[in-house]
């Protein structure tokens, strides 16, 4: 019983956080800077923080994940972190030779005040920015938001800096993602590619964190978003910004420096959230909606059909981020699940209306928390109180599956204990079909390895 | 090697080639890809293993989440080491200051979970805002009745090492409180083995069966308890001596307790470590016994190595680890299996390390400290490396480069010390080098 010190009392915490359900931001400024073409994420604070996110990185994709540091010493933090971060990009143009460096700041160099859009232009005006390549940044203090926080922090960086408007307007979507994998950055191209819809997709982590084995390292590998892509975004059509949390600030500076209108929208999860995605695709790209996606999502349903009596009325606790969340929860209550329990430390007031929304009628005992206290201490306390008959979330999640006995789906981030993430998507319909395919498995399994013998069935 | 930066070229050595020392415990270049951590870490994973104390981490949620169960240091009882506890500092408290809810966090978990005592982390942040951690801590301590532990770990203010130092200045306050305790005879510590993968469990075998008494190891399978006993010891044995010289070296000071080095890692390393031992009790008895105990380890060891060394005759590896201490060991354990080490490097050696190394390999052999992704791959290819050595940041690059790999740190799954770790290690070895997945592409 490794949580055996969690009590099913729930004790009212006021200044503390037990087995978080979330991270920090810079690891989300990392994870996306590395989804556009030939850029070095670097981290503007002391050498731990970097070599943290790299690692963790590492363990989620088994991938080299590379980013430099300011290297922060005592003395940095008394004078400042400016010499740091000048010399660094000298030093990391010469010998890393990336196209863009993509710097964010941590908590150490925010604190002290270091401003890095006065540092990135002083390095500019002192030419040590070479012709044609770029500095990008985005502050990401650790102490405000959560990893979500810094991945859309990043993202209105990186259109902050490239995304222009000229005179001719491109007949093409802007399709901004939240935070999901290579394998789901992979699956919207092929979806776009599918509807016919020319589309800039940023970021893009497919090719990036899932390259192949040939034998050679390559520090900035094929994938990622593009800078005349990137550029190319202020003449954009529209916007179709995927996940509140993630893209409505990157969404909102589109339209407030390029004037390109945008939509938000929820990540395509299950089978509603994945209708309105098509749908905006097909009215935004003027498009119709071709038969191979109807197919797919006409699979979908049949199966939610063929094995309905194995998902009624399942009680199941999620956590993770609350743009994943949302979606998924809303596609657990259309297939007549209950999730009951779901936290997410990441704060934001929408998540609490948004739940109320999907689950008020129709799951109404549901307890959903978001931000301070929302960690898998208060999610184990629930379930003690009350257990549940499945578990969907990150690898955090598997103490409390082994001592409660629950089945456990693997989803969200940090995922470092399984494989598959990387190369199976979790979006729309084909990624609905996943999500339920893991699902019934592990239901199922549990069911084959604890049912008497009596009932222990062949034909399921 | 056209791209080793310029002002990293004294951190690189050839054998036979280049005339000067190798230059070591530098800072890191701002900008580089250094696979070095920052103080906190080295902290962090020190202190980690005592299994029965409380360790809450004070500052934004990031430190807390990603030390949170990372190392595979095993507790033969409690797990409350395993948790992660943090104050979530948020902008607010970065404003006003962190001490309240400091206060509060420290109260909450010390009812809820009464523990030995608790040490309280300070990250790079709360350096900067001034919070008075220690203060706080003799306040709780106070209202408690337990020892509450500051460990000044603000990451900034060095690397890995300095986490070290913090950690031992911690465990330091704890050693020698109490007194009460009698020691039986031939008492020692072991100091800076981790319990990595029951590692610990192996080696008081050994230990045990020659005689010796082992008061406590800092800080594998750790007990606050057998701590505050350690001084009753009559020497302390110190592997990894980064992490744990301090302490060895303070209670020689303070205490009298004199300290040997030893690696428990290959044959000759962890025999040595037996005989020592036993050399210091100038005890004919323990002495017949470790030379017992080694023989007839060696008797099964040897003939179950050697079909592994038969296959692995002449394949050469580079080991880059975070002591140099440990990449001694390992290139004396590699060639027990036939292999020849070619790279060699650390992110923290210091000079004595590093000219041991320069002795015990041979010409050629490129030796490195503080290195970054780039030159190791460099090093790896120039090199024809079979099998790299290194840690969770490393083993990614080996496998794209279509190299073998052994984790020797956090993440072993295998004990790789001791007699039977060795032939974990051959194994291990073995297995990632031949295996048939290489046949699918060209190197």
């Amino acid at each position: 019983m490794l949580l055996n010190h969690t009590t099913s009392k729930i004790v009212e915490r006021k200044a503390l956080t037990v087995n978080p359900a979330k991270t920090c931001q810079p690891v989300g400024a990392m994870y996306a800077a590395l989804g556009i073409h030939g850029c070095l994420p670097h981290s503007h604070g002391s050498q731990g923080c970097c070599s943290y996110h790299r690692s963790t990185l590492t363990r989620h994709y088994k991938e080299p994940v590379m980013a430099a540091t300011s290297s922060f010493t005592e003395g940095s933090s008394v004078f400042g972190g400016q010499a740091n971060l000048l010399q660094a990009i000298t030093n990391i143009f010469t010998i890393y030779e990336p196209d863009i460096i993509a710097v964010h700041s941590t908590c150490l160099s925010e604190t002290i005040g270091d401003d890095l859009g006065q540092i990135v232009s002083k390095a500019a005006s002192d030419g040590k920015i070479p012709e044609g390549k770029h500095v990008i940044q985005a502050p990401t203090p650790s102490y405000v938001g959560s990893h979500v926080t810094g991945y859309a922090n990043m993202l209105e960086g990186i259109v902050k800096y490239f995304a222009k408007k000229s005179d001719n307007l491109k007949n093409q979507l802007n399709i901004l993602s939240g935070w999901v994998e290579p394998s789901d950055m992979r699956e919207l191209k092929r979806i776009l590619k599918l509807m016919k819809v020319k589309n800039v997709l940023l970021p893009d982590t497919s090719d990036v964190l899932d390259s192949p084995m040939n034998g050679k390292f390559e520090m900035y590998p094929k994938g990622g978003t593009t800078i005349p892509e990137m550029v190319s975004m202020g003449d954009s059509l529209h916007t179709i910004a995927l996940g509140e949390w993630a893209t409505e600030k990157a969404a909102i500076n589109l339209d407030n420096q390029c004037k390109v209108k945008f939509s938000m929208q929820d990540l395509p999860i299950g089978i509603q959230a994945t209708d309105r995605f098509i749908q905006s695709l097909a009215k935004l790209g003027s498009v119709s909606v071709p038969e191979s996606i109807n197919d797919e999502r006409g699979r979908l349903v049949d199966v939610i059909t063929d094995m309905h009596q194995y998902l009624y009325g399942k009680r199941v606790a999620l956590w993770g981020d609350p743009d994943q969340l949302i979606p998924l929860a809303e596609f657990l209550v259309d297939m007549d699940m209950k999730p009951v329990y779901i936290v997410s430390g990441t704060p934001g007031k929408t998540f609490e209306k948004r739940m109320e929304k999907i689950l008020s009628k129709s799951v109404p005992e549901a307890k959903y928390k978001n931000g301070a206290n929302a960690d898998m201490f208060l999610m184990h306390q629930w379930i003690k109180e009350n257990p549940v008959d499945l578990l969907i979330g990150n690898t955090y999640g598997k103490y409390i599956s082994r001592d409660e006995k629950i089945p456990f789906v693997r989803m969200g981030f940090p995922i470092i204990d399984r494989i598959g993430h990387s190369y199976f998507p979790t979006l729309g319909y084909m990624g609905g079909l996943r999500i339920l395919e893991k699902i019934l498995s592990e239901l199922m399994d549990q069911q084959d390895a604890a049912c008497p013998e009596e009932s222990f069935e062949l034909v399921m | 090697m056209e791209r080793i930066i310029k002002e990293r070229s004294t951190q690189v050595h050839t054998i036979g080639t280049s005339a000067h020392d190798l230059d070591c415990e530098k800072k890191s270049l701002a900008g580089s890809v250094s696979q070095r951590a920052c103080v906190f870490c080295g902290s962090r994973v020190v202190l980690y293993p005592i299994a029965d104390a409380l360790h809450l981490i004070h500052g934004p949620i990031g430190c807390a989440a990603y030390t949170w169960d990372i190392r595979g240091a095993l507790s033969s009882g409690p797990q409350l080491h395993r948790l992660s506890f943090s104050t979530d500092l948020r902008e607010r408290d970065v404003v006003f200051g962190g001490e309240p809810k400091l206060y509060t966090a420290l109260t909450e978990l010390i009812e809820a979970y009464k523990p030995k005592a608790a040490f309280v982390y300070s990250t790079c942040i709360v350096g900067v805002i001034g919070d008075d951690v220690e203060a706080v801590c003799r306040k709780v301590s106070a209202e408690q009745k337990i020892d509450v532990l500051p460990v000044m770990a603000e990451g900034f203010k060095g690397t890995k090492k300095d986490g070290y130092k913090a950690a031992c200045d911690a465990l330091a306050k704890l050693v020698g409180t109490d007194n009460e305790f009698q020691a039986p005879p031939f008492s020692i510590n072991i100091l800076g083995d981790f319990n990595l993968a029951g590692e610990l469990w192996m080696l008081k075998e050994y230990y045990e069966k020659i005689g010796v008494n082992i008061i406590t190891c800092l800080t594998g399978d750790g007990r606050i308890n057998e701590i505050r006993q350690a001084h009753k010891a009559s020497i302390n044995v110190v592997q990894c001596s980064g992490s744990m010289m301090h302490l060895a070296k303070e209670m020689e000071e303070k205490y009298g307790i004199p300290f040997i080095k030893v690696s428990y890692f290959g044959i000759e390393d962890m025999a040595d470590a037996l005989y020592e031992v036993a050399g210091f009790f100038k005890n004919n008895e323990m002495l017949q016994k470790a030379k017992d105990l080694v023989s007839k380890e060696i008797k099964t060891l040897l003939p179950a190595l050697a079909p592994f060394k038969e296959k692995l005759q002449g394949k050469k590896a580079a080991i880059y680890v975070g002591g140099a201490f440990k990449a001694i060991s390992l290139v004396k354990a590699l060639r027990l299996i036939g292999m020849k080490t070619v790279m060699v490097g650390s992110q923290t050696g210091n000079k004595d390390d590093y000219n041991l190394l320069k002795k015990l390999c041979d010409e050629g052999t490129i030796i490195v400290d503080d290195s970054n992704p780039n030159e190791l791959s460099e090093f790896v290819k120039e090199k024809g490396v079979d099998l790299f050595i290194g840690g969770v940041k490393e083993r990614p690059i080996a496998y794209k480069l279509g190299i073998g790999f052994c984790d020797h740190n956090h993440e072993r799954k295998e004990a790789l010390a001791g007699f039977e770790g060795m032939l974990n290690f051959a194994n291990e070895v073995y297995a990632s080098v031949t295996s048939p997945v290489w046949k699918f592409f060209k190197r």
